[in-house]
């Protein structure tokens, strides 16, 4: 471990390995999405192409944890403005870039372990991947997708320093992109004006994706994947931005 | 540019928040070697200068070069020379004394770190609990966690922001102790801002009295005495700053603090 990268994703991997309690915690939401769709409404769902819900809904309740976890992530940084430990980072001689992705991929590591617990209780509930030749992408593309919220969170973070409001807009902003999104249904039933809003969803393009890769549902992969870098280069530029403009 | 013989120098300094001026048009030099102390009555200015002296907050005007890099344009540089212990806590209580060494080590890189951890953890007294998370430690185990860790990569220049409140008499003691060593055997230049007039007058060799975003005075505490005609530097502070008690603008720390979640 040589560089300032290194040691803010060591320390928000070792965290958040230490700390049993939250990790079982952040289960429990997935683990009632996983109950409540797949057995709820799993059981009325019929599909033209033979695919059954439970491989519809895995892809989209674990991009569910994804967005949830990552963007909590952004919390970390507003503890560190309360305990001071920012102010020990800001002095230091190394760049704020490399605190902020040290960080966000740090956030992002440890989502996407979360997102492969989910993965894994699927199979309780007789999800199967559908190609194992395609693990390491699932990988990758649960990886991003962490990315590209724990920079989101990490932004908002840099801008508000109250610890209670926080939570409350990280979830205004969270329960949207959830229910306007294709993560737990279909939305082809919603109003037209609706599917629009769906079209400026980050979140959306990142549940095609994984269903791509999870279950092989077809879909406009490349321009997904587009959205999705895209996304990432303009979100982290952004937090880089407010990041440096933090004064303690 | 700045001289040679100057550890810290700050030239027309200025910091607005909005319309408040913090600091405002402030000229001081510290020379190498040399332990100065920044007095002032609370909301004076000295924890804001202290900010923009270690690059965490940026002057609205004015230069300022600490051991000769500019603060503005060499941050890096500048970042490397100084050490500081701030004025509330800064360690990550989720870790333990050890690891919060090192990360700073590698922050720093430093050479050697395991060998100058353990040497300065034994400095300041936790060798046997260098392994417990900070967090079950006590106010004063904290502080010397902080000492050791701004001592670390052998800054040339200390700064301490009140470093002394909340301490008991025997950590207050160990830390004016090796302050004033380090000063004599590494000629590590010390700039410190205290309430505690007794400390500044037996620590400090120069001191500087701020007030309102003003110097109003700098000189050896023997100088300020005469030139106020004071008996001791309390007398000085005083006569020079007034009576009246003050009340400090609420940053952002102290805002949050009230959110502390019960």
């Amino acid at each position: 471990m040589k560089s300032a990268l290194a040691v803010m994703w060591h320390r928000q991997v070792k965290e958040y390995l230490r700390n049993k309690q939250r990790l079982a915690v952040s289960l429990v939401q997935p683990i009632l999405f996983l109950i409540a769709f797949g057995f709820g409404i799993g059981s009325n769902f019929s599909s033209s192409d033979g695919i059954s819900y439970i491989q519809y809904l895995i892809p989209g309740v674990v991009g569910m944890t994804l967005l949830m976890s990552s963007t909590m992530s952004g919390m970390s940084l507003i503890f560190d403005k309360k305990f001071g430990f920012l102010k020990e980072t800001l002095v230091a001689p190394v760049s704020r870039m490399q605190l902020i992705y040290g960080r966000c991929l740090g956030g992002a590591t440890t989502s996407t372990f979360q997102g492969l617990v989910v993965l894994f209780l699927g199979y309780f509930m007789g999800f199967k991947i559908e190609n194992w030749a395609r693990f390491p992408l699932i990988l990758i593309a649960m990886f991003f997708t962490a990315l590209l919220f724990s920079l989101l969170g990490t932004m908002l973070a840099s801008k508000f320093d109250d610890m209670q409001s926080f939570p409350s807009i990280m979830n205004f902003l969270m329960m949207p992109m959830m229910f306007l999104s294709s993560a737990f249904f279909s939305v082809e039933n919603y109003p037209k004006i609706l599917q629009y809003v769906v079209k400026f969803n980050p979140f959306d393009y990142c549940v095609k994706i994984l269903r791509f890769v999870i279950s092989g549902i077809e879909t406009n992969l490349a321009f997904c994947t587009l959205v999705l870098v895209l996304l990432i280069g303009l979100i982290g530029a952004l937090a880089t931005y407010f990041f440096n403009k933090i004064e303690a | 540019m700045s001289e040679k013989n100057f550890a810290i120098e700050v030239k027309n300094l200025t910091k607005k928040f909005n319309d408040f001026v913090a600091v405002d048009n402030i000229s001081f030099q510290v020379k190498k070697g040399e332990i100065f102390a920044f007095l002032g009555p609370n909301g004076a200015g000295k924890s804001t200068t202290i900010k923009n002296l270690t690059t965490i907050q940026e002057p609205t005007s004015g230069e300022i070069f600490v051991n000769e890099f500019n603060c503005q344009t060499q941050e890096e540089e500048v970042r490397k020379s100084f050490g500081i212990i701030f004025q509330d806590q800064s360690l990550d209580e989720d870790l333990t004394a050890y690891e919060n060494l090192n990360y700073h080590a590698i922050l720093y890189k430093v050479k050697n770190k395991e060998k100058k951890i353990l040497e300065l953890l034994e400095f300041v007294g936790l060798m046997d609990r260098k392994d417990d998370f900070v967090r079950n430690f006590s106010g004063g185990m904290k502080r010397r966690v902080e000492i050791a860790r701004g001592l670390l990569h052998e800054p040339k220049i200390l700064f301490l922001d009140e470093p002394t409140i909340g301490l008991d008499v025997q950590t207050k003691n160990f830390l004016w102790k090796h302050v004033k060593k380090l000063n004599k055997e590494k000629n590590i230049t010390v700039f410190l801002t205290t309430h505690n007039m007794e400390e500044a007058e037996a620590v400090a060799n120069r001191v500087g009295i701020i007030d309102h975003g003003k110097i109003l005075i700098i000189g050896t505490p023997r100088e300020i005495k005469e030139k106020t005609g004071a008996k001791n530097l309390e007398e000085a502070f005083l006569k020079l700053t007034g009576e009246e008690i003050r009340s400090e603008r609420v940053d952002q720390m102290d805002r949050m603090r009230r959110h502390k979640p019960r």
